[in-house]
């Protein structure tokens, strides 16, 4: 869609003489919109152009791609008159790796290598959407205990996910400790994850078929161990920020966004159901055994800044009462499908028979061949809805590749979130987005 | 000895300023260095880390090394800055910050019948600060107000957005808080009546640990005083002319080198500063609490160095646990909350005083009548909170309002404004 030049400067040049609320609000609504439609070559050209039709009394700021609070690489341009943020436009880019083009030329098996990636604060969301994209491709029917195994270290995840972002919520409203405490948590969380996968992030864990290994001994006991010492926790970032005069007054009422917005802009995740929409796929569209156990999806009232928080640090305490639940009714049994066209054959069996050898090598040379079709899967994310979509020409490759980024689609609320707030607004709106920039860029 | 200048000024006096001024300049750099370690280490403890533990015993030498760091790296200039003043910022923000050093009387026996001064060899009286100025609080004020000027030009003259943004925000706080920070000093010249520091700590020595006059105040002004202070001295939850995480730098983000070393030392310097200050108008300085006097003016030095601690420690505990305000909420901290609130309470301290003088004479007795003005003082006090809490109220509502559709409904609002909301989309 394309715009007259005037376009966005006509209506606020009649407004522009009233100062009533009402007037305010008339003349900035079409304008917010140009911001969004414009394209980013002209979004780009207007740090070199004058303003038209508008007091010369604001400035363009590039806040990022270098910037402290932009988590990673996003680039803002903000239009300031002050200290207010009157229009912004963020700028995406700068990370990208090509990884779903990469993803192309990788097997179904290498794959998860890939994706993993690209959400790198919740690594095992993208492997699992991917494996359950690729297992609906196969119809592939994974054994019971890799379900819960792939359930419980997702929950984990997300946890671990949850404190990152109170972690930098608490970093950019310049509550420096609690960066310092958020990381503290979330590193005990990855050191589980390291006893199983063997790496902190990164872990190329569920693969299409189930997951790459068994729980280890004692991992009930770290769990266990986890799940006493985070409740504590949680309630002393209660008393150091939820309860803080400061806290509450920086995020109440910041960043402010409806549920009609939020819908239009397809927004999901911690976002959508701060403005109250009820919207967790692990419930309304259950995969793996989310129907299996009993949690709360919590929702906000006023889609503000502190609503965002406050739903994290609750489904922060929702999974742990989920992690609680997979402790009981963890099944025994395999942790990959039986299907020896997708399993590499057990180790074991590589030093007693050839065949076995050769196929291993097959498997991990050539890959498995996916029949033809196409399927997208989703999961619920730390951030919204994260899906993959592979459509398949029969090879060991997928033909394409595409993943929805709940961070690249939630972006696209900053523009609205940040109209009209104060520079320190912008970086608290910026924040409870939690954007990660490698899913976003892909 | 010969008067070769005007009469009483001997030779003597003039060695001795200059010593004395070489020692404060050398307390200072030490005082700045080991507050960096101090602040560093207490933070990395606060966050469940080591801090600096290398160089030197317990990483004391941390602040040394990054300084000679700083010497050696490349000092750029912007092209587009304004290089004379560019340059001459950092000194600016520097020299104000040792400056207001010189007025605070840092040792002394203030034990009854002294008054913290020693007879030297030279048959020289000498207290231990550098200048005991007659005006000394307002030379205080004066050059508290000049170091902003080094901050604002800093940000001015860089060319560039951010410092930019963050000279304007210095330049308001600063012109905010002095005003609370100036009201808040006048209850302790209205008790101690004095402007000089040593007659302060002298007047509040005379009443023991119950002459404080953080205590003779009433706390008030005392927490006044450091809210203020922390919000003059940019310091954490009052750090917006440098909010790292909004202003990449601030001020000071184009700097490198060992301007930005000067920032960063003044910085601290005053801070350090700053504490000595509140010791010395609310604490009683290098006087002891509960009469327990020893080893003459070193005890003294102690003393003053045990209570300058507790309120470094303060400082660096704020920064350690707060988030930051934000601009709005920091104009509205200053100008509808500590304004009012200092001014107020002069007015009760003044009238008491007026009443116990027995000036008012309304009553028999001058009980009575600071009883009277007490409660007078007290309803009027709190008609004007009523008023100002009404105001705020409106005014926030309005700010609110004048968002549009960012603001979150109040209970009262919410049926009300669904019909609005819907018009808007």
């Amino acid at each position: 869609m394309t715009i007259t030049e005037s376009e966005p400067t006509t209506p606020e040049q009649e407004g522009s003489d009233a100062e009533t609320p009402l007037a305010g609000q008339l003349h900035k609504l079409p304008r917010r919109d140009a911001v969004l439609r414009m394209s980013e070559v002209r979004a780009a050209e207007m740090a070199n152009e004058p303003i038209v039709g508008e007091n010369d009394q604001t400035m363009l700021v590039n806040m990022g791609p270098a910037h402290p609070s932009t988590h990673g690489v996003l680039r803002l341009m903000l239009e300031m008159d002050g200290e207010t943020v009157r229009r912004s436009k963020p700028i995406v880019g700068y990370l990208h790796t090509g990884m779903e083009k990469t993803g192309e030329n990788l097997t179904y098996l290498q794959g998860p290598t890939n994706v993993t990636r690209m959400d790198y604060a919740s690594p095992l969301f993208t492997e699992m959407a991917f494996a359950l994209s690729v297992e609906k491709l196969i119809g592939l029917e994974i054994p019971e205990r890799a379900t819960w195994i792939r359930m419980l270290m997702c929950e984990m995840n997300r946890i671990s996910s949850h404190l990152l972002f109170m972690a930098t919520n608490g970093m950019d409203l310049g509550a420096v400790s609690m960066m310092i405490y958020g990381w503290r948590e979330r590193e005990e969380v990855l050191r589980f994850f390291e006893a199983v996968t063997g790496l902190r992030m990164n872990h190329n864990y569920i693969r299409p078929g189930g997951v790459a290994a068994d729980l280890p001994d004692g991992w009930r006991d770290s769990v266990l161990r986890l799940m006493e010492m985070l409740p504590p926790r949680l309630e002393e970032y209660d008393i150091l920020m939820t309860g803080q005069p400061i806290w509450r007054d920086r995020l109440q009422g910041v960043g402010t966004l409806t549920s009609d917005e939020a819908l239009a802009l397809s927004v999901t995740g911690p976002v959508l159901r701060s403005t109250g929409v009820a919207w967790d796929l692990r419930r309304d569209e259950p995969y793996l055994a989310y129907d299996q156990v009993d949690f709360d999806v919590v929702v906000g009232t006023y889609g503000d800044a502190f609503d965002r928080y406050a739903i994290r640090l609750a489904e922060i305490r929702e999974s742990i009462r989920i992690v609680g639940q997979i402790l009981e009714k963890m099944p025994k049994g395999d942790y990959r499908a039986g299907d020896a066209k997708v399993t590499p054959p057990p180790r074991a069996r590589i030093d007693e028979s050839m065949e076995a050898l050769i196929h291993h090598f097959k498997i991990f040379t050539e890959g498995f061949k996916v029949p033809e079709g196409e399927a997208y899967a989703a999961v619920e994310s730390p951030r919204g809805e994260l899906g993959v979509y592979i459509v398949s020409d029969g090879s060991s490759k997928p033909y394409r590749m595409h993943v929805r980024g709940p961070s690249f689609t939630n972006l696209q609320v900053l523009p609205h979130m940040m109209a009209d707030g104060l520079l320190a607004d912008a970086v608290a709106s910026i924040s409870s987005v939690d954007p990660i920039m490698g899913e976003v860029d892909r | 000895m010969t008067n070769f200048l005007s009469d009483g000024v001997s030779a003597g006096d003039i060695v001795l300023a200059g010593i004395k001024a070489v020692i404060a300049f050398v307390i200072c750099l030490v005082a700045t260095m080991l507050m960096v370690w101090f602040e560093r280490k207490v933070v990395s403890r606060l966050q469940n880390r080591i801090g600096p533990n290398v160089t030197g015993p317990f990483g004391l030498l941390q602040t040394l090394a990054d300084g000679i760091k700083l010497f050696f790296k490349e000092d750029i200039i912007p092209s587009r800055s304004d290089r004379f003043v560019f340059q001459l910022a950092p000194y600016l923000s520097l020299v104000p910050a040792f400056l207001t050093f010189a007025i605070i009387p840092i040792a002394g026996d203030f034990s009854p019948g002294n008054d913290g001064t020693v007879t030297l060899p030279g048959g020289q009286v000498t207290g231990f600060q550098v200048a005991d100025v007659p005006a000394g609080i307002l030379f205080f004020l004066a050059m508290s107000s000049l170091g902003i000027y080094g901050i604002m030009l800093a940000g001015w003259s860089s060319g560039s957005k951010y410092p930019l943004l963050g000279s304007v925000r210095a330049t308001a706080q600063a012109i905010s808080y002095e005003a609370a920070l100036g009201l808040s000093l006048a209850s302790v010249i209205l008790v101690s009546g004095t402007l000089s520091t040593s007659g302060i700590v002298q007047a509040q020595a005379e009443g023991g640990f119950f002459g404080m006059n953080m205590i003779v105040t009433g706390f008030v002004p005392f927490f006044v005083f450091i809210v203020a202070g922390t919000a003059e001295l940019n310091r954490p939850p009052f750090d917006l002319v440098e909010a790292e995480q909004e202003l990449v730098g601030g001020f000071h983000t184009e700097y490198s080198s060992i301007r930005f070393a000067m920032f960063f030392l003044a910085e601290f310097m005053n801070t350090v500063t700053m504490g000595a200050i509140i010791v010395t108008l609310f604490m009683g300085g290098p006087s002891a609490w509960f009469g327990l006097y020893f080893l003459g003016w070193f005890g003294g030095f102690v003393w003053f160095f045990a209570k300058l601690l507790l309120f470094l420690f303060m400082f660096v505990w704020f920064r350690a646990t707060l988030p930051r305000l934000r601009y709005d909420q920091l104009m509205d901290l200053g100008w509808k909350l500590l304004i009012p609130i200092s001014l107020g309470w002069l007015l009760v301290l003044g009238g008491i005083r007026v009443a116990q003088n027995g000036d008012i004479g309304l009553f028999e007795s001058n009980t009575a009548d600071v009883i009277f003005v007490l409660a007078v003082s007290l309803a009027i006090m709190a008609i004007g909170a009523t008023l100002l809490q009404k105001a705020i109220t409106n005014s926030a509502q309005e700010r609110l309002a004048s968002r549009g559709l960012r603001s979150v409904p109040t209970q009262q609002d919410l049926a009300a404004s669904t019909t609005e909301q819907d018009g808007g989309h």
